[in-house]
């Protein structure tokens, strides 16, 4: 297997964490919520899934658990940041904290133990496609990510919630006035976010790298948040902007692999230095930014 | 219609004037219920929570030996905070401390390792002062991202934190690895003149602590008395009124970003030559992060940071002591943490609101 084949077969797995986190990102910034806590919602699934996992539960009750663990956690933030209309800023960093720190507290005793993944499905005909055949082999969750992604962009696209949702973020009064819920979609949003978080998380510890160790999640959730703003608020973009970060976290593996010379430190730090140079590419662009973005975004609401 | 005007909950309801009371009592307050909050997580864990208690709260001031080291880690938590919270004030969120503190410390540890020979006590001060320009030169990154670039400084300064890591990690890994150092990533023990002096005979207590006492003491004249400081409150409070009045916002970011990184530098370098004595991988146990919860609960006021960065080192040194005495993850620290940055921002709520209690049809009213 060549270092292209590699990279494209591996790709959707490594961008799956990305993926489901940033889209959860997304539905809360579409309402007008920026939820900073997304590496420690991401941790807290993570650590969930993995002790179920472990304990013999198995994947399916894994993932649950994880989603219901972050939701539950993020609804901490919506009460304190809606509820009492603290500064979002702050509380997202709070959670971030609490999450961090409550899963390396339950993880504490499973350090370095591992379990069992999930079995790959392959795409009949297509799985056999010399050099992108790897592209359709992928676990379960990985399909089942790509489908919650085309769902949401359809939701955006098309529905009336993904109306609603976009009304409240960008003018949160004028949706209120028309009789919305303001404060009960965005609960529902941040809740919703929360959910894929702890998936994401689950499937960081029990799929993607099925051991324990504190700190796994490793900036994955922050990059998450910065890839709502590559995508400028965008699903389609968001999803592609994951591809890139999965295709990246690769890429430094392949490059250990095949023996080339760069340090491992900067190899790890690839994603990082990649987020800070993208980041500053699109935001120069002013005009893009505010094309797509949420008029309102972190700002309280008061009715 | 929403869920916080349904006729069964009480409303936030505006206060006329914001209630100083309310602001004073508020960290207490968000102490005493993220303890309680605590304290029951730890029971849930089969914890004795008297022991607990005890081990994290009470000790860290019973004895002389115990205090002295809160103090010592009062130093970092002081200076990091005093310096974020002039950018938090301005609304400039640098949440990366914890990198321009590992530049800082790698700043100040080139002058022992390139110089392991010299001697004179110009080393150490200078170690201090090259230590603050590298976390401010660290800070700039950000600073040009954000003012050029137009890019979010959350974002961009956490990033900054996760490379600043992976840096110091290669440098201990390779060219600065101590040879004689059985292969710990740790680099040569620094000279004699390398080191803060000790301030208070006896404890590890040394010169540093002085150093963010004066450092507050500025941040203090600057933004309670200063134009300049001035200037940064309104573009953080009221940004289109900044404008109108011609203030700057470039040169605030800057100037934030810049306090900010000088700050943690300072306290990087100043753990590398004080308690530390060489760069080692584990230079910063999350100061970076904790500054920020410091620089909220003491309300972004340079006298409350005093108190707050107190009661952190408190709970860094009571942490280690329920390590040992209650057999609790030093991870619970980091919970703690948390919880009391969200207890603290539900108590400051009250400062400009009040809680009312509607009855009947008032709910449906918008």
């Amino acid at each position: 297997m060549n270092a292209v084949e590699f990279v494209l077969a591996g790709m959707l797995a490594a961008a799956t964490p990305f993926l489901l986190a940033a889209l959860g990102e997304l539905v809360a910034e579409r309402a007008g919520i920026l939820n900073l806590g997304v590496e420690g919602l991401m941790a807290l699934g993570a650590v969930i899934a993995f002790i179920i996992v472990y304990q013999g539960g198995g994947h399916l009750l894994g993932f649950l658990a994880a989603g219901l663990a972050s939701a539950a956690l993020s609804l901490v933030f919506a009460v304190v940041a809606l509820g009492f209309r603290a500064n979002q800023v702050a509380t997202g960093l709070a959670i971030g904290i609490l999450g961090q720190g409550l899963s390396a507290l339950f993880g504490k005793s499973f350090e370095s133990l591992t379990v069992k993944g999930l079995p790959k499905l392959s795409l009949p005909w297509l799985s056999d496609i010399p050099v992108i055949g790897g592209l359709f082999t992928q676990d379960i969750v990985v399909w089942l990510s790509l489908a919650a992604t085309v769902a949401i962009w359809a939701m955006f696209a098309y529905t009336k919630t993904g109306l609603v949702i976009r009304a409240v973020g960008e003018n949160p009064k004028a949706a209120r006035a028309l009789g919305y819920p303001v404060i009960a979609v965005r609960f529902a949003a941040v809740a919703f976010g929360g959910a894929l978080a702890g998936f994401a998380g689950a499937y960081a510890a029990v799929v993607y790298t099925p051991l324990w160790a504190d700190g796994m999640i490793a900036g994955r959730g922050w990059i998450a948040i910065a890839l709502v703003v590559f995508g400028t608020w965008l699903t389609s973009r968001i999803f592609l902007g994951a591809c890139l970060f999965g295709a990246v976290s690769l890429a430094s593996l392949a490059a250990q692999t095949t023996g080339l010379d760069v340090s491992s430190q900067l190899l790890s730090s690839l994603p990082y230095l990649v987020t800070i140079i993208v980041l500053g590419v699109i935001s120069s662009n002013r005009r893009l930014l505010k094309l797509n973005g949420v008029a309102s975004l972190g700002e309280p609401f008061e009715q | 219609m929403s869920a916080l005007s349904r006729p069964f909950l009480p409303v936030l309801v505006r206060r006329e004037h914001a209630s100083l009371p309310v602001k004073l009592i508020a960290p207490p307050v968000a102490l005493a219920l993220a303890t309680l909050l605590n304290l029951g997580l730890y029971i849930l864990m089969g914890r004795d929570p008297v022991a607990v208690f005890h081990a994290m709260l009470l000790e860290p001031f019973l004895s002389w030996a115990s205090f002295s080291e809160v103090l010592l880690k009062t130093g970092p938590l002081l200076l990091i905070a005093q310096g974020l919270a002039i950018g938090f004030r301005a609304k400039v969120f640098n949440i990366g401390a914890e990198g321009q503190f590992i530049l800082g410390a790698i700043f100040a540890s080139a002058i022992p390792i390139w110089f392991p020979q010299a001697t004179g006590q110009w080393i150490w001060p200078s170690m201090l002062v090259i230590g603050a320009l590298g976390g401010a030169l660290w800070a700039s990154l950000t600073a040009f991202w954000r003012v050029k670039l137009n890019a979010n400084e959350i974002l961009v300064s956490l990033m900054l934190a996760l490379v600043a890591a992976q840096l110091l990690n290669y440098l201990l890994l390779g060219p600065w690895k101590d040879p004689n150092g059985f292969n710990f990533p740790q680099s040569v023990m620094f000279q004699y003149d390398a080191m803060v002096p000790i301030l208070i005979p006896g404890t590890r207590v040394n010169v540093s602590l002085l150093v963010a006492c004066a450092f507050s003491l500025g941040a203090w004249v600057f933004m309670q008395r200063s134009f300049a400081g001035y200037k940064l409150q309104v573009g953080g409070l009221a940004p289109r009124a900044a404008g109108y009045a011609g203030f700057n916002e470039g040169r605030a970011i800057w100037l934030s970003l810049l306090v900010g990184g000088f700050a943690a530098g300072l306290a990087g370098a100043a753990e590398v030559a004080g308690p530390l004595g060489q760069l080692q991988r584990s230079i910063s146990t999350g100061y970076g992060y904790a500054a920020i919860i410091v620089a909220y609960l003491g309300g972004l006021h340079p006298v409350g940071i005093l108190f707050s960065a107190l009661l952190m080192a408190a709970l860094y040194i009571g942490g280690d002591n329920a390590m040992v005495s209650a057999n609790l993850p030093v991870a619970a620290v980091r919970a703690f943490q948390g919880s009391l940055l969200l207890a603290y921002l539900v108590a400051i709520a009250f400062v400009r609101y009040r809680l009312e209690w509607r009855h009947a049809a008032h709910g449906s009213t918008p």
